[in-house]
């Protein structure tokens, strides 16, 4: 990535505190998204990557902290930025959508009235003409009949409308920053389609950047430009997204898409036992030594016990952290 | 149209058939005196599964699987329509939900919650094999060593409590208590969907190995389409409580018919952006007020008049394995 990228993130660390003691639940995760650019960032539960992106915004809360590293949105360390100040920037220039709209949205408003604070915190709107503008919004996230939809409440609303109020609030203020994290797992899967759709057109309109959060790697593939793996608190591999698929560098990755029952390779290759990898997830607190994959890896040598991988960029584009990569 | 009374169908080798099968939830009315309304969950589905054979379940929330799956298991009493277990209608009176326990068994999403974390993996296992008349001690420490070794634990594990075990070690404890009793049929409710990714594929190789070494029949209920492509035989895809299509998984996956099977499956992010197919808007409708005529006309692509007027349309077979739903199925080949 270039210079003028929108965010760069170098050698973020995020630690777990457990009693007197830090767990690095994130350690030494770089990546940097350029305007306008779609970058997901996939992995397994407790991999790290919600953490990551609540760290983004300033929404980490004990028993998680900051533990080090660089936050650089559009060149300006924001990491440190006091309670206010991050206020002021988040929602406004970088905003989130969560996995279940539900616990995200306040029950006793009216959604208008949700959208609406948008306009009147970040933009000095009156209530009067935000209410105004919250409509223009809805509609905006094709929600039908926006005019009557503002006055309902969270529960009288499905789970993708839901989800379309949620986005309709991200980018209210025209972000240059969106954070989905798993947006659409709660739902459906033809409502989960429209919203992805949702998003990318939006914005690709708006031209905001998009960091997308999923433990589902198809979807990840299938909407970004750019992928970050992550296991255990690492990145362990950056690529672009088809690329992941089609060359996977890191042990991980490679056993991932080999254990997928992928829709139509059945019908193109016939069935054969899938893939497994063997083992468990590890917990934050137990993350091995060395090489945070290595009880699982079939690769595995000596070196990846004694020794956590560097990163290495890769020729045909890339990087990836391990000792005996393809 | 009964769906299975075709010539191709022996009887002996079903494990499993399901009748007109309906099962209606009431709703409101009472005090004043408003109309009482009712819920179509399960609307007249018929269905068989053959001995060995799994069949998957597809559709969206609100479709109806879990209700018919629960009908199936005999947990919900239908408001019409037989359930037949092996040949037995398993509502008739003087059944022995005993009897029932030992030819149908379920294997739950959700194995943090389906285990009891009070009892150690033996009470698990113990309580329904002594409840079936197990009472010899030896037995019993037989029976649950064995179980466990066939789904990938040691038998000294068996003193463990669900708490000290990882996600998918702890589903295939809810496998063992499903075939502790040796049943015929078992029903997978998205049994991988609430595991990591990267042990889904042990426990759908699990799964898999288990129906051949121990001769089981699956009814498999999942929204993650990859799995069903891999794991079922046939599938079935109801939409409002209806089954609109329904054959053999490659049927299914390479020449569905259905706009709404095609719609699903089109609807699965493909990650290299490849996969054709036309996406759907709108959510499923109100139950409580299906649209007239077809179901699927508010959403469907492929919509024309006749769709809009009653009647629904019937289940059609196009193939001996493969029926359709859909007034336009003949064009839409």
């Amino acid at each position: 990535m270039s210079g003028d990228a929108l965010l760069q993130v170098e050698n973020l660390r995020l630690d777990l505190i457990v009693g007197q003691r830090r767990f690095g639940a994130v350690k030494d995760v770089t990546f940097a998204i350029g305007r306008g650019e779609t970058f997901g960032l996939v992995g397994e539960s407790g991999c790290g990557k919600s953490i990551t992106a609540l760290a983004l915004i300033g929404l980490l809360r004990r028993p998680l902290a900051f533990g080090g590293g660089r936050i650089l949105f559009k060149g300006r360390e924001i990491q440190d930025l006091s309670d206010g100040e991050m206020r002021k920037l988040r929602g406004n220039a970088i905003s989130m959508i969560f996995q279940e709209p539900m616990t995200a949205l306040n029950p006793l408003s009216p959604v208008g009235r949700q959208i609406a604070e948008m306009f009147v915190l970040h933009k000095g709107a009156t209530w009067h003409e935000a209410e105004r503008q919250a409509v223009e919004a809805l509609a905006n996230v094709r929600v039908p009949a926006p005019d009557r939809r503002v006055r309902d409440y969270p529960h009288q609303l499905s789970g993708g409308m839901r989800q379309r109020v949620m986005i309709a609030i991200a980018l209210a203020c025209r972000p240059d920053l969106l954070l989905a994290d798993e947006p659409t797992t709660a739902l459906d899967v033809t409502v989960q389609a429209e919203i992805l759709e949702l998003i990318r057109d939006l914005s690709a309109a708006q031209g905001t950047a998009v960091l997308m959060i999923s433990h589902d790697l198809g979807l990840i593939a299938n909407m970004c430009a750019r992928v970050g793996v992550m296991y255990a608190g690492r990145l362990v591999e950056e690529r672009a997204a088809q690329e992941v698929f089609r060359t996977p560098s890191h042990p991980y990755t490679s056993g991932l898409v080999a254990s997928l029952p992928l829709l139509g390779a059945r019908a193109s290759h016939g069935r054969s036992r899938l893939k497994e990898i063997a083992g468990v997830v590890p917990a934050v607190t137990a993350f091995p030594e060395g090489c945070r994959f290595n009880p699982r890896c079939q690769a595995r040598t000596e070196i990846c016990i004694a020794q956590d991988p560097e990163e290495t960029a890769l020729a045909r584009g890339g990087r990836v952290r391990c000792h005996h990569h393809a | 149209m009964p769906e299975n009374d075709d010539m191709t169908l022996k009887v002996e080798e079903l494990i499993l058939k399901v009748e007109d099968l309906a099962v209606h939830f009431p709703l409101g009315g009472g005090l004043f005196g408003g109309a009482r309304r009712t819920v179509h969950a399960v609307d007249g589905v018929d269905l068989h599964l053959r001995k060995g054979e799994c069949l998957g379940l597809v559709g969206e929330s609100g479709c109806g699987k879990s209700t018919l799956a629960l009908s199936i298991l005999g947990l919900q009493a239908p408001t019409r329509g037989r359930v037949l277990l092996d040949g037995v209608d398993i509502a008739a009176p003087g059944v022995d939900r005993k009897a029932r326990a030992r030819i149908v068994q379920m294997v739950f999403q959700d194995p943090y919650s389906s285990l009891n974390p009070r009892q150690t993996v033996r009470k698990t296992l113990e309580a329904p094999l002594r409840l079936h008349g197990v009472g010899n001690d030896s037995e019993v420490e037989d029976r649950i060593a064995e179980i466990l070794r066939h789904v990938g634990l040691r038998p000294e594990q068996a003193a463990r409590y669900p708490h000290e075990f990882s996600g998918g070690q702890r589903q295939r404890i809810g496998i063992a208590r499903a075939l502790i009793l040796k049943p015929k049929i078992v029903v997978l409710d998205e049994p991988v969907s609430a595991l990591d990714v990267s042990i889904r594929a042990q426990i759908i190789n699990l799964l898999l190995e288990l129906k051949e070494t121990m001769e089981l029949s699956y009814i498999m209920i999942s929204h993650d389409l990859g799995v069903v492509e891999h794991m079922s035989d046939r599938v079935a895809v109801m939409y409002l409580g209806r089954i609109v299509e329904t054959g053999d998984w490659h049927t299914i996956f390479t020449k569905p018919r259905h706009p709404y099977t095609r719609a699903l499956i089109a609807a699965i992010p493909d990650p290299f952006g490849e996969r054709p197919g036309v996406k759907i808007s709108g959510e499923l409708p109100n139950p409580l007020e299906p649209p007239i005529g077809c179901r699927f006309h508010p959403r469907c692509p492929e919509v024309r008049d006749i769709c809009r007027q009653p009647p629904t349309p019937e289940l059609e077979r196009l193939e001996p394995e493969h029926a359709v739903r859909c007034l336009r199925a003949a064009e839409l080949a």
